[in-house]
């Protein structure tokens, strides 16, 4: 993260200088920081909302009931974490809401999920690979109905707006299959990541 | 028949998970209101963990963005994508796709009324939106919430699906639209 951190940075500058556009590229720094608070101050209210509702959920057995219906899956996925962990039915909620397009509830119930894989992980500064698979599936956004998409669709009067979902799935589909064996290979030679300290 | 069922589902999701949760939690005698609050704690320390993860992502990522850099790209590259009868208006999507959500939708937006209804732009990048997830987003703030700074392959992984994400959304479009 340090080098991507350092190279989106310096093209910037350079980039902007070469456009001539300096001023805008650091304009944006402003911009950025200030979106950026923004964004997280956005997600408290729901974000207590949901961690609240998990909450229930956890202590009246819910989430122990749906990890254990989809435990064949996870077994195989998240083969180093324990599969009577709350974070096997967490992962399936926050897989779940994101499916319905529930992108409030999903990333409430995403990072509490994080959080229990974070419990099993040996070094709490690097991702475990329990982490990067359930990081894979929620980048590769599997979604059944783009609803934003259709709704600028119909705004601009498409005649047949719902054409698109078809081909949507299909891809969304493709890349979270791609998605899950990538972090499958990559785990397998990856260097493991150490115990203890922090470099 | 399918769309009418996927609407259903997609409405009563929500409502349907909370009378749940909370109907299952009453039958178990949880104490629904303390649990709840005990919670909804957590709220608060979580959001503001995730800002200086926040804040180094989307700072760079808006700096990358005012630079002009990604027009320069897709000056580069529309040759290429020519050649796969990828219209050069899409462009600007396949970058920004994985770094800004609301910048995506922004474009598209720009595309669909630009060059109206009912065209294969509008269609593919359509496709192309409906079908991804912001990927440095998604991986500043769920791992910003744990304090990870070491993501290891997650972000080439992130990155190599939305590439395979690009070129399956163009072969679908190209068989069924073009």
């Amino acid at each position: 993260m340090n080098y991507i951190f350092y190279f989106l940075v310096v093209i910037s500058i350079i980039a902007g200088a070469v456009n001539g556009r300096l001023q805008d590229v650091v304009n944006a720094i402003l911009t950025g920081a200030e979106l950026s608070v923004k964004v997280a101050f956005s997600l408290i209210g729901i974000m207590a909302f949901w961690l609240g509702m998990m909450k229930i959920a956890e202590k009246c057995g819910l989430i122990a009931l749906i990890a254990k219906l989809i435990k064949p899956v996870t077994k195989k996925l998240f083969d180093e974490i324990p599969q009577d962990s709350p974070a096997v039915g967490d992962i399936a909620m926050s897989f779940a809401a994101n499916a319905f397009g529930l992108t409030n509830a999903a990333t409430p119930i995403g990072i509490k999920a994080m959080e229990e894989l974070q419990h099993h992980n040996i070094n709490k500064k690097s991702a475990s690979n329990a982490m990067c698979m359930f990081l894979a599936m929620n980048t590769a956004g599997f979604q059944l109905i783009p609803a934003t998409v259709i709704a600028v669709l119909i705004g601009v009067g498409y005649k047949n707006p719902t054409s698109i979902i078809a081909p949507t799935l299909v891809v969304t589909a493709i890349t979270f299959t791609c998605s899950i064996l990538l972090a499958k290979l990559f785990q397998s030679f990856w260097k493991p990541q150490k115990a203890g300290g922090d470099e | 028949m399918f769309q009418s069922i996927m609407n259903v589902l997609s409405l009563w999701a929500l409502p349907g998970i909370i009378l749940l949760i909370l109907t299952m939690g009453l039958i178990k005698k949880v104490p629904l209101y303390e649990v709840f609050t005990d919670g909804a704690k957590e709220g608060f320390k979580v959001s503001v963990n995730i800002i200086p993860y926040l804040v180094a992502i989307i700072v760079a990522i808006s700096m990358l963005r005012a630079s002009g850099l990604i027009e320069m790209a897709g000056e580069v590259f529309a040759p290429l994508l020519a050649h796969f009868n990828v219209p050069v208006d899409v462009m600007p999507i396949m970058i920004v796709r994985s770094l800004s959500g609301s910048a995506a939708l922004g474009v598209f937006s720009d595309i669909a009324h630009s060059l109206g209804p009912d065209n294969y732009a509008t269609t593919l990048a359509a496709v192309m939106v409906g079908s991804s997830e912001t990927t440095f987003y998604v991986l500043a703030v769920y791992f910003g919430a744990v304090g990870i700074s070491k993501l290891r392959y997650a972000l080439l992984v992130g990155l190599i699906a939305d590439v395979i994400g690009i070129v399956t959304a163009v072969t679908v479009c190209n068989l069924m639209f073009a």
